[in-house]
């Protein structure tokens, strides 16, 4: 029993490195790399999903530049993929065996909870109500809450002090959605999903769409013309990395892996590879909050 | 607890508008489906064809592929109603499907002696449907129809991603507020729809008792 789990040890390592050979071969793709021989404390869960050589990571499938779900390559792709691949490759697990799972809003702490997903990489705001039931380590990227709004109107709807009134549409369960309704009086229109927002905001029966900055500008770089993200944010969002409550060690391991792709250029290269596309600079990293 | 009480508002106010959205809905469904019914069984070809053709499309597709197709297909022709309007629009056309069939299972039960007899005394297809037949069907399909609106106080729920901001949409927010108190949430917010269930329920034996025929 032993030898044929060594065996199989061995062909994962050699199967990882070949693969990781491949990788480098390959010039427009920026993988990740995939750690090698990297020890993890026994009994640690970095080293049960070694051990596995298989990861669940629960993302969003309809943000794009952020966790989206290309429905032309049917690949997921955006910064939040980005940083999962590295995280997993960190753990010594090849991009091919990450198991993606749809999360939405609503669903992350639940999912977290009954292991149905290792750990989450969903646009996901570090609060501290989330952080009493589930851990969150980083952040990896701040945004803000922001409006999109149709190209003609963006005179009209300049911030959020115009909303009084407006159908402003988010996500079922969002933070977004609230504040737009409790702080500037705006009337909620909920949607599962912010694809249908956009929707909506382009057939006019509502007159924005308000989440974070970094999704808002992945819908308006693939509509230029139509759509615009109008106003400076409005709130700070801190984008982490949900896994299992309590988990001290993961946590370490998880500030280490960023720190790590913060130094030595990876980090820049997941964004400028996703939400760099429409444009914007790679800001400087941000700092990540000590785990307890 | 706390959590329920400090947020009771809210919940309320959701509450208002899965009620209003039951009620408008209800009533309406129960108006067209009749009428389905009587279409169903009527001497005129067209009209029997058109009112099976419904109750087989409606009742064998899925209430969200109803929402998708008003709330996003009616913007496409120009028409754009509140998204209460939509969700209340969406509701009474799935809703009436089965109230047709439940009101026709009733028309059926009723001995075909009564229509006969009420033809021989020269009455009109509407005069006998609606003044001999009907009346006696209606009574006892009570049973049926309460059912019916049951789950359609339930279906109200679907509202909440199709920009209606009813009792599930607060229950939404509140548990990303307050993710340690998910389980007070729900079943509190559960006792609010099963409240609104049991009214119907014992309205609905109240009517039965009240209008049993006896035979």
């Amino acid at each position: 029993m032993r030898l044929r789990r060594t065996f199989a040890l061995a062909t994962a390592t050699v199967l990882a490195l070949g693969l990781a050979a491949c990788g480098g071969d390959d010039d427009d793709t920026s993988a990740p790399p995939v750690a090698t021989g990297t020890q993890f404390p026994a009994g640690s869960t970095m080293a049960a999903l070694n051990t596995a050589q298989s990861i669940k990571i629960g993302v969003k499938y309809d943000q794009p530049g952020v966790g989206f779900l290309n429905p032309e390559t049917n690949e997921n792709e955006g910064l939040d993929i980005e940083i999962a691949k590295i995280v997993a490759g960190a753990l010594g697990i090849p991009e091919d065996k990450i198991e993606w799972v749809e999360t939405v809003s609503a669903n992350r702490e639940p999912f977290l909870q009954a292991g149905t997903v290792d750990i989450v990489v969903a646009s996901y705001s570090i609060t501290d109500e989330r952080r009493e039931v589930v851990g969150q380590a980083g952040p990896y990227y701040l945004t803000g809450q922001q409006l999109l709004v149709r190209e003609a109107d963006k005179d009209r709807i300049t911030g959020p002090d115009q909303l009084s009134g407006i159908k402003v549409c988010s996500v079922t369960g969002s933070t977004s959605i609230e504040r737009v309704e409790q702080d500037y009086g705006a009337q909620p229109v909920p949607f599962a999903t912010y694809t249908e927002c956009v929707q909506q905001l382009l057939n006019n029966s509502v007159d924005a769409v308000t989440t974070d900055g970094s999704i808002l500008l992945g819908y308006a770089a693939q509509q230029p013309d139509d759509l615009e993200v109008v106003g400076d944010a409005f709130s700070e969002e801190r984008y982490g990395i949900g896994y299992k409550h309590a988990d001290t060690a993961m946590c370490e391991f998880l500030n280490e892996t960023l720190t790590k792709a913060f130094t030595d250029g990876t980090w820049k290269t997941a964004f400028d590879n996703t939400l760099g596309q429409s444009g914007a600079e790679a800001p400087q990293p941000p700092t990540l909050d000590p785990c307890t | 607890m706390d959590v329920l009480l400090a947020n009771l508002d809210g919940i309320l106010a959701g509450f208002r508008t899965t009620l209003s959205m039951f009620a408008i809905s209800g009533l309406m469904s129960l108006i067209l489906g009749t009428v389905l019914a009587a279409m169903r069984v009527s001497p005129i070809p067209i009209l029997r064809a058109t009112g099976t053709g419904y109750v087989t499309v409606i009742r064998n597709t899925p209430l969200v592929v109803m929402f998708v197709l008003i709330v996003f297909g009616l913007p496409e022709v120009g028409i754009r109603p509140s998204f209460f309007v939509r969700a209340v629009l969406a509701l009474t056309l799935y809703t009436a499907a089965f109230v047709c069939e439940a009101v026709r299972s009733g028309i059926n039960a009723v001995q075909p002696g009564q229509a006969e007899a009420a033809r021989s005394l020269g009455m009109t297809f509407g005069q006998t449907l609606g003044l001999i037949v009907l009346p006696q069907a209606l009574r006892s399909v009570v049973p049926p129809l309460v059912s019916i609106l049951i789950a359609l106080t339930k279906n109200t729920a679907v509202a909440e991603v199709f920009g209606v901001t009813d009792a599930a949409y607060e229950l939404h927010n509140l548990i990303r507020d307050h993710p340690q108190a998910v389980y007070a949430l729900f079943f509190g917010v559960a006792a609010g729809y099963i409240a609104i269930t049991l009214t119907i329920a014992g309205l609905g034996r109240l009517l039965e008792r009240r209008l049993v025929v006896i035979r």
